[in-house]
């Protein structure tokens, strides 16, 4: 990693930070009114895991959806911006390496997925009671989670040569995904066979790890969680850095 | 060692051979014009040199460092001012600068940057978000972060398209100076006396080759000369110097003259013929001639292969 590293970190941090009306403010009010929406609905709910109101369950899940919703809008949305501007030459003429753009759009993006998800968490503190969670967990799967994302985010970035290209890929991939992964119910109480296709859905773990970091229960174990979607996040990184290192629609 | 060297650079896009063979030495301190019609491949090998295109074969080298190879200090000798005018509207003039000179790991970096802002009279907008200035100072920019780095060598890629009097004066006077002292500077250009008046070597491209590569001396005297221009008062030419003179569009005869003893001459036999002349002029080597005359060999050459 060079220092050229640092100064990309800081300017993508930078980026939302200008706009954070757009970036953390209304992110933190959607997953608010989906709270507010689905609790009303489903108040008469039977509890998710013993002692754990549905309202309560709720709270993770979105925290995590927006998280994860967030740390991919980041990277991806700054990687289209920069290339269909062609202010990206800036950087690709620079001597920054693979590593270094990796790491700085990624960690720009947890940066603002854990922005994001602290506000929705504290911002519905006061409205619904919520244990004190497990700081490491909590970390953890915040880190995993929105790293799978920001590192999904970079590919599409690069991949995207038009925005509705990206929005497809929003809408396709990252959006089923998500809804799909237990954000809105425990997956135990779903059929078995969508019981069975969740747990193909490396979300699923990120969201449901982060239960447990509240809760101390959650559908899976969370060494399990964090394996897997340690694992996807793993292999994910490299795959992006082998896109970056071979200059995948970047360097012609 | 040259400044810029490239050895039998080939690029494919697609159906077109952008760089077909390319080789070209560039030497340190010279200040080179890399001039061609639009599609003839300058862009193309100013981004290979910048590591933004891979060439598909051949080697590029930055005093002496191989682009690809040993992109982190082959880029840290090079500054490019690309083409199109690009920003980020996220941030001001200053921002920008300081951000690039980040991205090369150079902190305190606030003198230069100073001094760069000053050059480039971009002073009182150090603080203005880049959406809000004009075209022209927008490249201003693109220049000043081109330069962040002091690069020993600055390619600028028409940076006076579209660009008014003033600033380029201001361009060229800078640009000027940072080759006296030492820069080495690669221009492209469709203004070719701009080319003519600053440029002491010119290479000229054509569908991915380089058709002429000499100084601008040696150019201009092989493929441009001096010519008498006159335009006459309701009469011909004497068929002597009419044989050896072509009618300009504007209705002068251009005679064409090597010296002043020729430029003498011409006028004694206009004399002797009775010729009224209205108006008259002494017209210099043009390298615009020198390049129409170069391209049009090309086709010809192309013409004969196919």
């Amino acid at each position: 990693m060079t220092a050229g590293f640092r100064t990309l970190f800081r300017k993508e941090v930078l980026r939302f930070w200008k706009v954070s009306f757009q970036t953390v403010a209304a992110p933190v009010l959607s997953a608010l009114l989906y709270l507010v929406i689905f609790s009303h609905a489903l108040a008469g709910h039977v509890e998710a895991y013993p002692g754990v109101g549905y309202v309560q369950f709720l709270v993770p899940g979105l925290a995590m959806m927006s998280m994860l919703q967030n740390a991919f809008a980041n990277a991806s949305s700054s990687i289209i911006q920069s290339k269909i501007t062609g202010n990206i030459v800036f950087i690709l003429l620079a001597p920054l390496t693979p590593g270094d753009l990796f790491a700085a759009y990624l960690l720009a993006a947890v940066v603002r997925a854990v922005v994001v998800g602290a506000g929705v968490v504290l911002a519905v503190a006061w409205l619904v009671p919520l244990p004190p969670p497990n700081i490491l967990w909590l970390a953890a799967f915040a880190f995993v989670g929105s790293g799978i994302l920001g590192a999904l985010g970079i590919v599409a970035g690069i991949w995207a040569e038009k925005f509705d290209q990206l929005a497809a890929f929003q809408n396709f991939v990252v959006m089923p995904l998500t809804f799909l992964a237990g954000v809105f119910y425990s997956v135990q109480s779903l059929p078995p066979f969508w019981q069975a296709a969740s747990h193909f859905n490396p979300f699923f773990y990120a969201i449901d790890g982060f239960r447990y970091a509240f809760f101390g229960q959650a559908d899976v174990s969370p060494w399990t969680s964090l394996a897997i979607a340690g694992a996807a996040f793993c292999a994910l990184s490299w795959s992006t850095l082998r896109l970056l290192q071979r200059g995948y629609k970047l360097r012609h | 060692m040259g400044a810029v060297e490239v050895r039998e650079a080939r690029k494919r896009f697609g159906a077109v051979q952008a760089l077909d063979g390319v080789s070209l030495t560039v030497g340190e301190g010279e200040f080179f014009a890399l001039l061609g019609p639009n599609g003839a491949g300058k862009t193309t090998l100013i981004s290979a040199l910048g590591g933004l295109v891979r060439t598909d074969s051949g080697t590029l080298r930055v005093m002496g460092r191989d682009v690809v190879s040993e992109y982190d200090a082959a880029r840290r000798l090079l500054g490019i001012v690309p083409q199109e005018i690009v920003f980020d509207p996220f941030f001001s003039v200053r921002e920008t600068l300081e951000l690039q000179s980040g991205y090369f790991g150079l902190r305190d970096n606030g003198a230069w940057i100073d001094e760069l802002l000053g050059r480039l009279a971009l002073g009182s907008k150090a603080d203005a978000n880049m959406r809000s200035l004009s075209g022209g100072m927008k490249r201003r920019v693109m220049v000043a972060q081109a330069l962040v780095h002091r690069p020993p060598v600055i390619v600028l890629d028409e940076p006076t398209a579209g660009v008014d009097v003033e600033l380029r004066q201001t361009l060229w006077q800078f640009v000027r100076e940072l080759n006296a002292a030492g820069h080495t500077i690669l221009l492209t250009t469709h203004y070719l006396e701009e080319a003519q008046a600053l440029c002491s070597r010119i290479a000229m491209m054509k569908a991915g080759r380089i058709v002429a590569l000499d100084s601008t001396s040696r150019l201009l005297a092989a493929f441009s000369e001096r010519v008498l221009r006159v335009k006459l008062d309701g009469c011909g030419l004497p068929a002597d110097l009419a044989a050896q003179a072509t009618v300009d569009v504007d209705g002068w005869h251009r005679i064409p003259v090597g010296g002043a003893a020729q430029v003498e001459s011409a006028l004694a036999r206009l004399r002797e013929a009775g010729a009224r002349v209205s108006h008259l002029e002494v017209a210099e080597p043009e390298l615009e001639e020198v390049f129409v005359k170069i391209m049009a060999r090309g086709e010809a050459a192309t013409g004969a292969l196919a």
